[in-house]
């Protein structure tokens, strides 16, 4: 950076960014709805703030208000934004922009998205740097190259000059984060920077970006839905919800002593716990099962997998591992090349088409997004009506009150008998997915991701409901997940896949515990712990075994 | 893990460096060359339909030449010269076979019944003509499609402005009138204030700049009826880029409108503006008789037209095989224009 760049003018410890009452209104349904409702907000030099918050709180939106920034459709009414002397309410454009990409700099959620994909990567993390003046482009670059180097991005001599499709989500996450870094800015805006990465991507994303964070003691956003994650990074915590804040703390205190219920609510899902079972009534196997999509690639290798009757089988693994094509093997939308599905005991044909009904009724499934898995035109009698009619012949007053029954049975009341998918909540239509599944009277329900979508407090209440409908009705369950918190909560067994191949199946406490296969141990690692301080005790713990 | 790389990979990528630019162009030529070879069997089925429409034209071809009065002999004598007698598959096969070898035939024009045979063949009939199609197609793309981009870039980057829909109204207005009207018009304003030929009746021996010049005014008509279609896809394209997020990204590093739109956006809309820059290319070749009958311009189209009028059949065959050919030909550049500028596919993982 050049001698007499403004930066880092300020000591430490002198306000940097502060909101007050800032109310911001976004337009849809031919109105003004207000998104952020009177937030205050300070953001000292060096400071790391963590906003935390389920999908609608506003994080986003006031994060990026921190730069001044209002997405399309959106306009700030009233409140101040003082960025080290500037008001950002006020400002003209030209002053906004002379700010972006050289004082404030921004991290988005998506890479592979917020990445030209015309341009080579090195060219657009100098980009703003050179615009703006502060370098030449080609100390620019050899900065650029020592940032890719400094986040630990493999081949950082050469990575710069492919294409944004070249690499890999955790290499372009970390090369916007370079990006953002390359002005040297005063204040950088994380948006969910890692929520679309593995878990054991995640880790590495999130050490190099601490890193470098801290190396050049810049003050950051961090704009997060999860708890475990923002803990790691942040100095302090606030906590929004309905675009107003719940609370706001020190780190450490905030996870100690919460002081509202909701933010305890933020991690409901790891308070879940059942007691794992063990049967050895195998209702489903999956015996040596090779397969591939068309005449590509194998993705799945040898793959045996046993379910107990009444229980909850729990696949676990990074994407790209195989789990959702295990799933299309035994629903026989993909037809394995070698070995067979067996339930109760009889091997079913390969082919859909090859099932009989019954067999198809025993299993049915349960997709990650309720929304594209419903027909937008019809009412949810028609969506639950239509397996009770196919399977089990029902017409008319007998079909309507057996809706009934299973809008009960999910907790949703008669009212929603005449609804449209569009007229429920993200929450509401998984229900209405999970009582279609039922309909059927399966014995087997995959479940594929399906809380992945949704909020914390929403997924408690859709796992407790299966976990209520698994005790009453014996169902059983085929989980599939990256999470590990899920898992935890409603296994009895666990299956780890990597690379298309089973790396371990047991009881839940077995997997769960040491001794763990080398894979399953840098999974379960890998999973963000309430803890301040789990990222630097395991890049400690990681350092002296490698 | 996933996206730690083995030591293995380290030589591919210096290879990969290295290799890159040989392996690009290799890429493009063989894209070139499968869908020259396409083009090619696109145009054998275009022959057969061509040939088969021609079957189907009402009337007798010697009776047209030779008119009313012509007796049943000479009628039939003048059928066995042109090979008129021959079974239909007979005479499709001699034809494509001389075409594949450059031998367009000769054209039925010029044989009279006085046995004085003045006949041309159907190249040299066609050729000159063609020249003067593809001169007229030529200055006025070189007029129209910078223009077009330039409206479009423009009007994406105001949009919604006074701008923007002033520059929409005017080329909607343009396109959305028969061009024969258009030309008219410009006709109408020429006699009356601009002192432009309204008779493009270019020669060969004409200097090129006294061509430009006569071709002024059909040059202006189809100008204004191609840029509003070829306005409208850029800025469109455009527009339906700006929602990205990494316009987004762009805007929050800081970058001016006019630097996204051209560095961030265009960059990724060249695909579906060559296709329609293309079709338009091919339309100024192919579809513009109604201009050249009213400046007397000549061009191929008049050629094709007064040959049907005659029943002169290879004339007619050769030029829709020119015409088909264009068609390929701009749709093949549009292609590789899409390929060029998409890095997915010129740097493959």
């Amino acid at each position: 950076m050049s001698e007499d760049s403004k930066q880092n003018e300020g000591k430490a410890g002198d306000i940097l960014l502060e909101m007050r009452d800032i109310r911001i209104e976004g337009w849809s349904d031919e109105k003004w709805n207000p998104i952020i409702k009177g937030v205050d907000l300070t953001l000292r030099r060096g400071e790391v703030l963590g906003l935390i918050g389920e999908s609608g709180a506003g994080k986003s939106t006031l994060g990026l208000a921190g730069m001044g920034f209002t997405q399309p459709g959106c306009r700030i009414t009233s409140g101040s934004i003082m960025f080290d002397g500037i008001d950002l309410v006020k400002a003209t454009d030209s002053e906004k922009r002379a700010l972006w990409g050289s004082r404030v700099a921004y991290v988005a959620q998506s890479a592979a998205a917020s990445f030209n994909p015309a341009h080579r990567l090195i060219d657009q993390t100098v980009e703003a740097t050179v615009a703006h003046g502060l370098q030449g482009e080609a100390a620019a670059k050899d900065d650029a190259r020592e940032l890719y180097s400094a986040l630990t991005l493999p081949f950082p001599e050469t990575i710069g000059e492919r294409y944004p499709h070249q690499v890999s989500g955790g290499q372009l996450q970390r090369v916007m984060t370079a990006m953002a870094m390359s002005p040297r800015p005063d204040l950088i805006v994380f948006d969910e920077p890692t929520t679309a990465l593995d878990v054991t991507t995640q880790v590495e994303v999130l050490l190099s970006m601490r890193k470098i964070v801290e190396e050049f003691n810049t003050a950051a956003i961090y704009i997060t839905h999860d708890l475990a994650v923002v803990a790691q990074m942040a100095d302090t915590i606030k906590v929004l919800r309905y675009g107003k804040e719940v609370e706001e703390s020190e780190t450490r205190q905030m996870l100690t002593a919460p002081k509202e219920d909701y933010t305890k609510s933020l991690w409901s899902v790891r308070a879940l716990h059942k007691e794992a079972q063990p049967s050895d009534d195998i209702v489903l196997s999956i015996d040596g099962v090779d397969a591939a999509y068309g005449r590509g690639l194998k993705v799945l290798h040898d793959v045996n997998i046993k379910v107990p009757r009444g229980r909850t089988v729990s696949i676990v693994g990074e994407s790209g591992s195989g789990k959702s094509t295990t799933a299309r093997v035994i629903t026989g939308l993909l037809p394995p090349m070698t070995g067979q599905v067996m339930f109760n005991g009889e091997a079913l044909p390969a082919e859909l088409s090859g099932r009989s009904k019954e067999q198809l009724q025993k299993i049915q499934m349960i997709y990650q997004m309720a929304d594209t898995a419903m027909n937008p035109r019809q009412t949810v009698g028609e969506i639950i009506g239509r397996p009770l009619e196919f399977y089990h012949g029902l017409k008319g007053a007998a079909k309507e009150q057996r809706v009934l029954e299973l809008l009960d049975m999910i907790e949703l009341d008669e009212t929603f008998y005449d609804r449209l998918p569009s007229e429920m909540s993200g929450g509401q239509k998984q229900r209405i997915c999970i009582a279609r599944a039922l309909a059927a009277e399966p014995e087997v329900i995959i479940c594929d991701e399906v809380t992945s979508a949704l909020d914390q407090i929403v997924q408690e209440g859709i796992l407790k409901l299966l976990m209520k409908l698994q005790e009453k009705h014996g169902i059983t369950y085929l989980f599939i997940t990256h999470d590990i918190a899920t898992v935890e909560a409603i296994s009895d067994e666990i299956v780890v896949m990597y690379m298309g191949e089973v790396v371990e199946q047991g009881p839940k406490d077995e997997i769960m515990s040491a001794p763990y296969p080398d894979y399953t141990k840098l999974l379960l690692s890998s999973v963000p712990e309430m803890d301040p301080d789990w990222l630097t005790k395991l890049a400690e713990s990681r350092d002296d075994t490698a | 893990m996933s996206q730690t790389w083995s030591a293995g990979q380290l030589p591919t990528i210096k290879a990969w460096q290295a290799g890159a630019r040989g392996e690009i162009v290799n890429l493009i030529l063989q894209t070139i060359l499968k869908r020259l070879a396409l083009g090619v069997v696109t145009l054998f089925f275009v022959s057969l339909v061509i040939f088969s429409a021609i079957q189907f034209l009402p009337g007798d071809f010697g009776e047209a030449v030779l008119g009313q009065a012509a007796t049943e002999e000479t009628v039939a004598a003048f059928r066995r010269e042109l090979g008129l007698d021959q079974p239909a598959w007979q005479r499709y096969l001699d034809w494509v076979g001389a075409v594949a070898t450059g031998d367009f035939g000769t054209s039925f024009s010029g044989r009279a019944s006085s046995g004085v045979d003045r006949s041309r063949p159907v190249m040299e009939m066609i050729a000159p003509r063609l020249e003067n199609t593809l001169f007229l197609a030529s200055i006025t793309a070189m007029v129209a499609v910078p223009l077009a981009l330039f409206l479009g870039i423009t009007a994406a980057l105001w949009r919604n402005s006074i701008y923007d829909r002033v520059v929409n109204a005017m080329t909607l207005t343009s396109i959305s009138f028969p061009e024969f009207f258009v030309a008219y018009i410009l006709i109408l304003f020429s006699a009356l204030w601009w002192g432009l030929p309204t008779l493009a009746n270019i020669t060969d021996g004409m200097p090129f700049w006294e061509k430009v010049h006569k071709s002024l005014l059909p040059s202006l008509t189809l100008t204004l009826v191609i840029v509003a279609h070829m306005m409208r896809m850029t800025r469109a394209a455009i527009i339906n880029l700006l929602a990205s997020p990494y316009i987004e990204m762009a805007r929050l590093k800081g970058q001016s409108r006019i630097r996204v739109i051209l560095r961030h956006a265009l960059p990724n809309a060249w695909a579906p503006i060559a296709t329609v820059i293309a079709f338009n290319l091919a339309y100024l070749v192919v579809g513009v008789v109604v201009v050249e009958v009213v400046f007397v311009y000549p061009g191929v189209g008049q050629l094709m037209v007064d040959a049907v009028a005659s029943r002169d059949i290879p004339v007619v065959q050769g030029c829709a095989l020119i015409f088909a050919a264009t068609y390929i030909l701009l749709n093949l550049t549009a292609d590789i224009i899409g390929i060029v500028t998409n890095p997915r596919l010129l740097h493959p993982k």
